[in-house]
């Protein structure tokens, strides 16, 4: 059966998360939670830290999700796994769960949740060796409260607290690179990966929910309203982000980088800035300057990472 | 472990084998002075196997209470413990707790909130939870802390509670000071504490359900009014779980205790172990034909107001002892106090004591009675009465 | 207009189950038409079910039988991934 089909069959007839929410038109989260979930093939319980995906999907009375699902706050959702794990463990241990089931843990957050505010929660996480799978929905700033730029917003992109102005060129530090930080903590299994790219992504949640022990998933995720783009163009505008290096995929088993995908060459920086309204201060002709350093930065990492996967 | 003679042990101790018997599925916990006794014991004793418990060490006091949250909702008895910064830094997280109706257990040792930095005993870290919706019991002494330990399951599991339940002893003044404590039998414990479940845990994913949900100004104001309902309920229980106890042990730990209260014109207010100071000097009084009287709160929150307004509308003059301060207002115990009192004749004192660890001398209580104390007892420049 | 719950009614931390949960019609978000499915077209590839942010493609197994338009929000994701051209935005069908 092809991989597509089997996350249909996975489904067993009930989406994970079903329509009539509060989303963006064209959001682009729902296909990663739709791919994660549906990869997985045992239950699954979702654990959400605040953000568009918990704030949009869960108002009282209603809520869009058919699996267990549970938010408490914004910086947590990694130590609340933690704990929904170790519950689970010890409830097993105890006979107070089927021998045979075996839930998985899985937290969507978004970037603020992974990069800024829920870094520590990962980093004790992942530290402390719990099995559960961590997908970041990357899409680069904190969009639910209005497009602030956060750790992961890319250099010169232009956000509410970062805008363009007279004397300002977007956001002026570059983005972290959690993925880094996440190999750091020596887990079994991270990986970098992108939205529209499922077959990827699928592969590699795959590999994820079988480890034993954390896996960290970073998945670009494009935001038509934060990026300023048309919803229908997110196929193209994150293809842009793979093909020009700004956005490699890869994956890190035990320590061992790997390129799960590799452009028969980059293309040039300005088809990721093209196409997204964050970024088209950078195409007047006195960004010239600033377009270089970004080139040049996505040319040096790539070559970096080119190497550790050698 | 079977219950013979007293043991000589700390509050610490004392609370760490209470919850070595209640044997809890979920400890995740992380140190903090003066709670480190009580963890350090715990993890002792389930290391030489004395109980079977998932100890989560996490890397800061809001993952615990955060993990705790994930545990307890996922079916799992999930205790913690901590102090002063720790509750501090896990404040929003207690409150989301009592919310989602998380029936955690937590020992606290009561310790004074920063700054300066400081590592003794007062009340101001449980007093910045008072709002949350916990429930918050103090113990006296180390056979208190045991005793409400091992009560704290029932009370927080209970189907019309169901809220952390924070059972608080004075930092390094019980936690660190041994005293005869008697233990329980462990079946005893077992048998008294019994099973916990959950009826809509996480982990039962034939039921799926949505936990933690966002609440527009429609509905946010109904889950607020469904806690106090919760809260209030704990009251009945509480009464409930120490007749139960007594039956057991012959100790009542009721949400108050009197202490010479009948008959009293002056009535003195306090919570923890000042009460054992203030208990002497009653005595002491009282032998000299002073008609005074000690009325020790238990249950902080829920606090019965009722039950103070019948015991102290007939004293001429009551003492509050705040062991925590609100600066620019009413400290917290005097308020409820005052709360509770409104309308009747009785006069009311407020005094604050003991911050950061500043003893209680029986000097101070004395002069509290007299009314020749300042508001701030037993501070360096403030000799003179308020 | 639903009525609403009373405090007594929450349940403990309100938890919701899909079962009783509503669901709202954001299928009324739409604003430029709706996407049209020619089921003659479609080969099943199932793309526009993945993609779609809505959850709003109906399957009969792993074949695509058509759209629920209650929650489709018109975003033309699924017009735009199709590879078999057999969805297009057409004006509403009631207009």
């Amino acid at each position: 059966m092809s991989r597509l089909k089997t996350l249909v069959a996975n489904q067993h007839g009930v989406q994970p998360l079903r329509g009539g929410h509060a989303l963006c038109q064209g959001c682009g989260i729902p296909m990663v939670v739709r791919t994660v979930l549906s990869t997985i093939d045992r239950p699954a319980v979702v654990i959400n830290a605040t953000g568009c995906l918990e704030v949009a999907t869960t108002r009282f009375p209603t809520t869009a999700w058919t699996v267990p699902w549970m938010h408490v706050a914004f910086e947590n959702a990694a130590a609340v796994a933690g704990g929904v794990e170790a519950a689970q463990r010890a409830l097993r241990r105890r006979h107070a769960l089927p021998a045979d089931e075996d839930v998985a843990v899985v937290v969507f957050a978004g970037d603020g949740g992974t990069y800024d505010i829920g870094m520590q929660a990962l980093s004790g996480a992942l530290e402390r060796g719990h099995r559960f799978l961590f997908v970041c929905y990357d899409n680069e700033a904190y969009m639910n409260t209005g497009v602030q730029r956060s750790g992961a917003t890319p250099f010169a992109a232009s956000t509410t607290t970062s805008p363009v102005g007279l004397e300002s060129f977007g956001k002026a530090q570059q983005r972290k690179d959690m993925t880094a930080i996440a190999v750091a903590h020596h887990v079994p299994y991270v990986a970098q990966a992108a939205s529209t790219y499922w077959h990827d992504l699928s592969v590699k949640v795959e590999r994820a929910a079988a480890v034993d022990g954390p896996a960290f998933l970073n998945v670009l995720t494009d935001c038509p309203l934060g990026w300023g783009h048309e919803p229908r163009t997110a196929p193209h505008v994150v293809a842009a982000a793979v093909e020009t290096g700004f956005w490699p995929l890869y994956e890190v088993v035990d320590g061992a980088y790997r390129l799960t995908y590799e452009p028969e060459s980059l293309q040039p920086i300005e088809r990721w800035l093209e196409g997204q309204k964050r970024f088209a201060h950078l195409l007047r002709p006195e960004s010239a300057q600033l377009v270089e350093a970004i080139q040049e930065r996505v040319d040096r990492e790539w070559a970096a990472l080119r190497e550790r996967c050698d | 472990m079977i219950a013979a003679e007293p043991q000589l042990l700390t509050g610490g101790e004392a609370v760490a084998h209470a919850l070595c018997q209640i044997e809890p599925d979920v400890v995740p916990v992380y140190p903090i002075t003066p709670q480190t006794p009580i963890i350090q014991t715990f993890a002792t004793l389930v290391a030489d196997g004395a109980a079977h418990t998932e100890i989560v060490n996490v890397e800061s006091e809001h993952s615990a209470m955060s993990a705790a949250i994930g545990s307890a909702l996922a079916g799992a008895r999930t205790a913690t413990a901590t102090s002063s910064q720790g509750l501090a830094l896990m404040a929003e997280v207690v409150y989301i707790a009592a919310s989602m109706r998380a029936p955690i257990v937590m020992a606290v040792g009561n310790r004074a909130l920063s700054g300066p930095i400081n590592i003794h005993c007062d009340h101001s870290d449980s007093m910045l939870v008072r709002d949350s919706g916990v429930v918050q019991l103090f113990a006296e002494n180390a056979q208190e802390a045991y005793d409400l330990m091992v009560m704290a399951p029932r009370i927080a599991e209970h189907p019309d509670v169901l809220l952390p339940v924070l059972v608080c002893q004075d930092g390094f003044t019980i936690t660190h000071a041994a005293e005869p404590v008697e233990l329980l039998a462990d079946e005893l414990v077992r048998e008294f504490v019994g099973p916990y479940h959950r009826a809509d845990a996480l982990l039962d994913v034939s039921h799926p359900g949505t936990h933690g949900p966002f609440a527009m100004p429609d509905y946010y104001f109904e889950f607020r009014r469904a806690q106090a309902d919760a809260i209030t309920a704990a009251g009945r229980v509480i009464d409930e779980v120490a007749d139960e106890f007594e039956g057991l042990t012959g100790r009542r730990n009721g949400a108050l205790e009197q202490y010479q209260v009948g008959g009293a014109d002056e009535v003195i207010v306090a919570l923890g172990s000042s009460a054992g100071t203030i208990k002497d000097v009653v005595d002491e009084l009282r032998a000299a034909q002073r008609h005074v009287g000690l009325l020790k709160i238990r249950a902080f929150r829920p606090l019965p107001l009722r039950e103070l307004r019948c015991l102290l509308s007939d004293a001429a003059d009551v003492f509050v002892l705040d062991r925590a301060d609100s600066p620019g207002g009413a400290p917290p115990l005097a308020a409820d106090v005052a709360f509770a009192l409104a309308g009747e004749a009785s006069r009311l004192h407020s005094h604050v004591y003991g911050l950061g660890g500043r003893d209680l001398h029986p000097e101070a209580v004395r002069d509290v009675f007299l009314q020749r104390a300042p508001h701030y007892v037993g501070v360096r420049g403030d000799e003179c009465p308020a | 207009m639903s009525e609403l719950m009373r405090w007594d009614e929450l349940g403990p931390g309100g938890v919701v189950t899909p079962a009783e949960s509503p669901r709202p019609k954001t299928g009324d978000w739409r604003t430029n038409g709706r996407p049209e499915l020619r089921l003659d077209r479609c080969v099943s590839c199932l793309l526009c079910w993945l993609y779609c942010p809505d959850s709003a493609f109906k399957l009969e197994g792993t074949t695509l039988v058509g759209i629920d338009y209650d929650v489709c929000k018109g975003c033309e994701l699924c017009v735009e991934v199709c590879p078999a051209a057999a969805l297009a935005m057409a004006p509403e069908a009631d207009a």
